[in-house]
């Protein structure tokens, strides 16, 4: 593990504000080879690689505490517990959170389709969940950038309520259109689903522009977050959202995660999604009532060592320190930029400065589709991910069937940056382009 | 690019990709349908022409990877002037070569140019691009010869290529 202070230099005179050789040592996949050559990993933005610590962390657990979890009085059983409590306090922390206001769910995906079916469930619910309530004439709101996870259950949840859904189109630079803030965010308006973070574009909005009009029109705010919470230190209360969706496969974490935090006094009138076990409060034939959240979310068995191999990523990250990743991002995709603008033939698509930006790089080239790009650069060991990103809207609206995405992380080098550009030379020269 | 890469891009392939046959969608046609691989976004828009068991013309339009435009090119070249049962043959024989993962041997006598996928079985992410054409046109030459009152000669083939993954 790096200690804090180190410095690290890499290639080219970029300087790394930790030691990126020694957390490179803690992820035994980026020391294998593919296809003869170095593997590269940039499909950061897809999925994350794991740690050492965190594979022992899940391992140590399952192979020492294990039991399930909130039902046996055996020591297993408490144990187990009491490790997956402390998990969610752990995770919660990473995100300024409480506890009691982070749920889990199988993945961010679940997380939006959880809200959505809990806004549909609010219809046949209490006085309690009227601010959930939606139906013909209310509004739901999303951005024309959104992932597909955060885009289709909005379009469902219209389609089962007679809600209206609008979005927030993008400028020709890659960047959200607020000048019609106000015609599109109304008092008709119920909610406000927008990501933080862009996973194809690399954008970051500004939370704070759209969350000030949600809050004048009364309108929920459902940040997708899953771009930005494992590469930006994020603080819930700070951002000034309701709702807020990460995923645990894209900060180090394994897969089989997501969580879903709400402020506490909306999760406590929010309806439940799934029913079954840990949910319920008390159960009749006749009917139920529900736990308090976080349980009433988290229905069954839920994604116990999951929930422990993610607290241990945080641990791994705050090591770090999430300010020095950052730094480090921002200096990798400006080389990535930079370095990309040198190709002739290749087009950004996304802003090309750093200025509010993620370190997710979209690009196309000319007369080569990226499918073939991809395919090539996978050759030289370089894993790009190309296609639509499940963001197909995205690829519509600057008139390109796919792109091709390099996305980068704490362990990604400036040598690295340098070969994705050098081997986009010849990618070129092998389809003459 | 590597030796890997070559045999995926063989020469024909490349050929094929760089000057299309029977590319553009022509105005005669019966049916015209549009498929899409849902995982990348490639897209065809493609034509038929019958004169009863006879395919006189596919005509089609698209964009994709250089795998998907070659495959097109190649399957309008040994479709048209052939028979609806022969034609619908080698479909079937070039699905199988597809989904065989390197298992089975290819039959130029059926399959032509087409004998140049054989490499693309072994990347299972890229056979869905070499399908989307081939797809296209039975579904439209089934439409055609429903259209026209006839069953297709074969009960359509179950297709487990072209299913959505996740993106």
């Amino acid at each position: 593990m790096t200690p804090p202070t180190a410095t690290g230099t890499t290639a080219a005179g970029l300087v790394a504000p930790y030691d990126v050789e020694a957390v490179r040592a803690d992820f035994p996949v980026l020391s294998r080879t593919v296809n003869g050559h170095p593997l590269v990993y940039l499909d950061n933005a897809s999925s994350t690689h794991k740690p050492v610590q965190v594979l022992d962390a899940e391992r140590r657990f399952l192979e020492q505490h294990y039991a399930n979890v909130h039902r046996g009085v055996h020591t297993l059983s408490q144990e187990a517990t009491d490790r997956y409590e402390t998990a969610r306090e752990r995770i919660a922390r990473f995100i300024g959170a409480q506890h009691d206001e982070v749920v889990f769910t199988k993945n961010g995906t679940e997380a939006y389709n959880l809200v959505a079916y809990a806004m549909s469930n609010a219809a046949t619910s209490g006085p309690e969940a009227e601010r959930f309530r939606l139906g013909p004439g209310d509004e739901v709101v999303v951005t024309e950038m959104e992932h597909h996870s955060n885009l289709v259950p909005w379009q469902m949840l219209c389609q089962r309520t007679g809600a209206t859904l609008k979005w927030f189109s993008l400028t020709d630079e890659g960047r959200l259109d607020l000048s019609t803030i106000d015609e599109v965010i109304t008092e008709r308006t119920r909610l406000v689903a927008f990501v933080h973070t862009s996973n194809i574009l690399g954008t970051t909005n500004p939370v704070d522009v759209i969350t000030a009009r949600a809050r004048q029109v009364g309108a929920l705010t459902l940040l997708d977050a899953a771009q930005s919470v494992p590469h930006t230190p994020v603080d819930v209360r700070a951002l000034g959202v309701d709702l807020l969706v990460a995923t645990g496969h894209k900060l180090l974490g394994p897969t089989g995660i997501g969580l879903l935090w709400g402020r506490r006094e909306l999760l406590a009138a929010m309806p439940p999604f799934l029913g079954g076990g840990s949910m319920i409060e008390t159960v009749s034939m006749a009917g139920s009532t529900y736990a308090p959240p976080p349980e009433r979310f988290e229905a069954g068995t839920p994604v116990i060592s999951q929930a422990i191999g993610l607290a241990a990523a945080c641990d791994y990250l705050d090591a770090v320190g999430l300010e020095r990743v950052s730094a480090w991002e921002m200096a990798l995709t400006a080389r990535a930029l930079d370095g990309l603008r040198s190709v002739e033939g290749v087009r950004i698509i996304g802003p090309d400065t750093t200025e509010m930006r993620g370190s997710a790089v979209s690009f196309v080239l000319d007369g080569v589709h990226p499918h073939d790009v991809g395919q090539s650069l996978d050759e030289l060991g370089i894993a790009v991910r190309v296609g639509h990103h499940c963001a197909a809207p995205v690829c519509r609206r600057y008139a390109v069937p796919a792109t091709t995405r390099a996305s980068f992380y704490l362990y990604n080098t400036a040598a690295e940056v340098d070969a994705l550009v050098e081997g986009l030379g010849r990618v070129k020269a092998f389809w003459g382009a | 690019m590597s030796v890997q890469t070559e045999s995926l891009y063989q020469e024909i392939i490349l050929d094929h990709y760089r000057n299309p046959h029977h590319r553009g969608l022509r105005d005669d046609f019966d049916v015209e349908v549009h498929h899409v691989n849902p995982t990348c976004g490639d897209e065809v828009t493609l034509r038929v022409k019958l004169d009863g068991d006879r395919v006189t013309d596919v005509s089609y339009d698209g964009q994709g990877c250089s795998i998907s435009q070659a495959s097109a090119s190649v399957m309008t070249d040994l479709v048209i002037g052939r028979g609806v049962e022969d034609a619908m043959g080698r479909a079937e024989a070039f699905r199988e070569l597809m989904q065989s993962r390197g298992a089975v041997e290819p039959d130029e006598d059926v399959l032509e140019d087409g004998v140049a996928f054989a490499g693309v079985a072994k990347y299972p992410a890229r056979v869905k691009c070499a399908l989307l054409g081939w797809m296209a046109w039975k579904d439209a030459t089934s439409q055609a010869l429903a259209a026209a009152g006839r069953a297709a000669p074969d009960a359509p083939v179950a297709d487990d290529s072209l299913e959505e993954h996740p993106a």
